[in-house]
């Protein structure tokens, strides 16, 4: 995600200089309103949902609460259950991404900067596993988590998603250091300075914005990964909020209301983010995808 | 996973070339020594050694305890193809990739040209289309089995309307997958439409301008420029829609749970259910063998024709 790629962004000129006519900006008005209304009546109902009854719930489930019942929300609100989830979501999301940015921007510098047999051999290794999905070899990963120690663990969740990040991450890295100015290096080598103090002193101070996009995808999966907590933690204790929130539908059945006012509360934290940081956000998940 | 195999040119770039002269191996040890094992030993053992050890899985009868000793050979993978369960997994897959490709790929384009657009609030929709996108998958499929729900849910209402009491779409074997199928355009049109957007936005002005001045149509103008120059970034979109099949899950889970009778099942949710699930792990792991050809082959052979000079 470069600056430019921000400003792109922002900038809303693209099919054409002129302002359409009247009657086309009717037609374009007419149908993003209809495409906005279908992604958001879902959403706008759980969340009125969560204030109404279950009666109330039943017989008007797109209009206004008939009573703004605070009591759901409140009451999961303030519950330890709550917090414990966000917090273990938390957690896990950002040792995974502090993992795999250190880990695949020092292999991606190595890959971009220094010479060695096999070099080209061991990348292409790396990305393979960009090929297949994560839940391919989910068996023979379950057994070596239990056999590592670390079923049940948040660690047994952290490792393997940056295990599975690594091809994604060093590949967007590699391409950005090797598109530094050569002459930096010459002088800086020239200068004395070593591999690993140019890394630490000069590569990742003027890495900023790819650090940012990878820390960004890899927050998001992570943030949002179901299938490798469903497998490998038990202890409800452990449970990141997509785990939980499923737990929560299955004890409350169809209590509809209670179960809406779930949703909204854990999903908030994600809807707060993305439009506090919608440039950045927006333009690291697509640029992400553009460049790997 | 954002992509499948890059191109790759053996060797460094060329900054190490210019640098590369005045260092030894001396220098060069003490970062290759600290900076590589991590990442090699990390992939190796939570990627590829698994996957390793799937293909050997596969061709035993195990619940993963002890040793695999039963060897069965290829039963797993007969077992595998003769049942109707894991074929409709794979119609499934199927037909997730003829929805993406004929409704939610050319929705995305629609709606990328007119948010392109000098119009007012024309980032704020685009915010709004993409919102679904960064929803976990799981809240997504949650809040639309509310949406889908007969009795409190907005279909409910809907039904009722129409004289028609508990309307349960999700629960019925002809409307479910259809109803799944919906949720998946729902949720991923905004990414594709981020993609084409940034499609658009490189391509130059002056051509538009160009042909606006001689007169073309918007129709013409899309038509004969952008829907051409857009060719790279539309590729590349089939591809991640091709890969996304192959991986659906998390959203299947919260709405059907592959059912009812296993209509919706996706391959992963079939491995899920009939691997992780009982334990068996010989058999789970053909699964994961069958997905892992599949993807390989499809992204390989896809790459292969399509994206060559992308």
């Amino acid at each position: 995600m470069t600056e430019a790629a921000v400003d792109r962004y922002e900038s809303t000129q693209t099919a054409s200089e002129r302002r359409p006519g009247f009657v086309v900006q009717l037609y374009i008005y007419a149908a993003l309103f209809i495409v906005s209304a279908i992604i958001l009546i879902p959403l706008i109902t759980t969340a009125l949902g969560g204030f109404k009854t279950l009666g109330d719930l039943r017989t008007n489930p797109f209009g206004l609460p008939r009573e703004w019942n605070w009591s759901n929300y409140a009451e999961i609100f303030f519950s330890f259950r709550y917090w414990q989830l966000l917090w273990n979501s938390l957690f896990i999301a950002v040792l995974t991404v502090v993992l795999t940015v250190i880990i695949s921007a020092t292999a991606a510098y190595v890959f971009a900067h220094v010479r060695f047999f096999g070099s080209g051999f061991l990348l292409n290794y790396l990305l393979v596993g960009l090929m297949f999905p994560t839940a391919t070899a989910i068996l023979p990963l379950f057994l070596k988590i239990r056999d590592l120690g670390i079923l049940n663990t948040h660690w047994g969740v952290i490792l393997p998603q940056v295990a599975f990040h690594i091809g994604m991450a060093v590949l967007l890295f590699r391409n950005y250091f090797r598109n530094m100015p050569s002459e930096l290096f010459e002088a800086a080598f020239i200068d004395g300075c070593g591999y690993i103090r140019f890394f630490w002193h000069v590569t990742l101070p003027l890495s900023r914005p790819i650090l940012a996009t990878v820390g960004i995808i890899t927050f998001v999966q992570s943030w949002n990964n179901y299938l490798l907590p469903l497998i490998f933690l038990n202890s409800e204790s452990l449970y990141p909020w997509p785990l939980g929130m499923m737990v929560y539908r299955g004890e409350f059945g169809t209590d509809w209301h209670l179960i809406l006012a779930f949703i909204t509360l854990t999903i908030l934290p994600t809807i707060i983010v993305f439009f506090l940081a919608q440039k950045h956000v927006v333009a690291g998940l697509t640029a992400g995808a553009l460049k790997g | 996973m954002t992509t499948g195999v890059a191109d790759i040119d053996a060797g460094a770039g060329p900054a190490a070339r210019g640098g590369s002269k005045t260092m030894g191996w001396r220098d060069r040890l003490p970062v290759l020594v600290l900076f590589m094992p991590p990442a090699l030993v990390l992939f190796t053992v939570f990627v590829i050694l698994p996957m390793g050890e799937a293909a050997w899985y596969s061709l035993y009868n195990w619940n993963g305890y002890g040793l695999p000793t039963q060897f069965v050979g290829l039963r797993n993978f007969e077992v595998l193809f003769s049942r109707p369960a894991f074929l409709q997994s794979m119609i499934n897959c199927g037909l997730i990739i003829l929805v993406s490709l004929t409704i939610q790929l050319p929705l995305a384009l629609w709606l990328a040209t007119l948010v392109s657009n000098r119009i007012r609030g024309a980032v704020t929709f685009r915010l709004i289309f993409f919102m679904p996108y960064v929803l976990a998958d799981v809240a997504a499929g949650l809040i639309w089995r509310f949406v889908y729900d007969g009795d409190y849910g907005l279909f409910g209402a809907i039904g009722r309307v129409f004289g028609i009491e508990h309307l349960f779409l999700l629960a019925d074997k002809d409307t479910a997958i259809y109803a799944l199928l919906a949720v998946i355009v729902w949720k991923y049109f905004g990414f594709h439409m981020m993609l084409f957007i940034a499609g658009m936005q490189a391509i130059d002005r002056d051509l538009l301008e160009a042909a606006e001045i001689d007169g073309a149509s918007r129709w013409q103008k899309f038509r004969f420029i952008t829907l051409p120059l857009l060719g790279s970034t539309l590729r590349l979109s089939v591809f991640f829609v091709i890969v996304g099949s192959l991986q659906l899950f998390d959203i299947v889970m919260p709405l059907t749970g592959g059912g009812p009778s296993d209509t919706t099942q996706t391959l992963v949710s079939f491995l899920y259910t009939f691997g992780v699930m009982r334990m068996q792990v010989g058999f789970g792991s053909a699964v994961g063998v069958v997905l892992f050809v599949l993807s390989v082959v499809l992204a390989f052979s896809y790459k292969r024709i399509f994206m060559r000079n992308d």
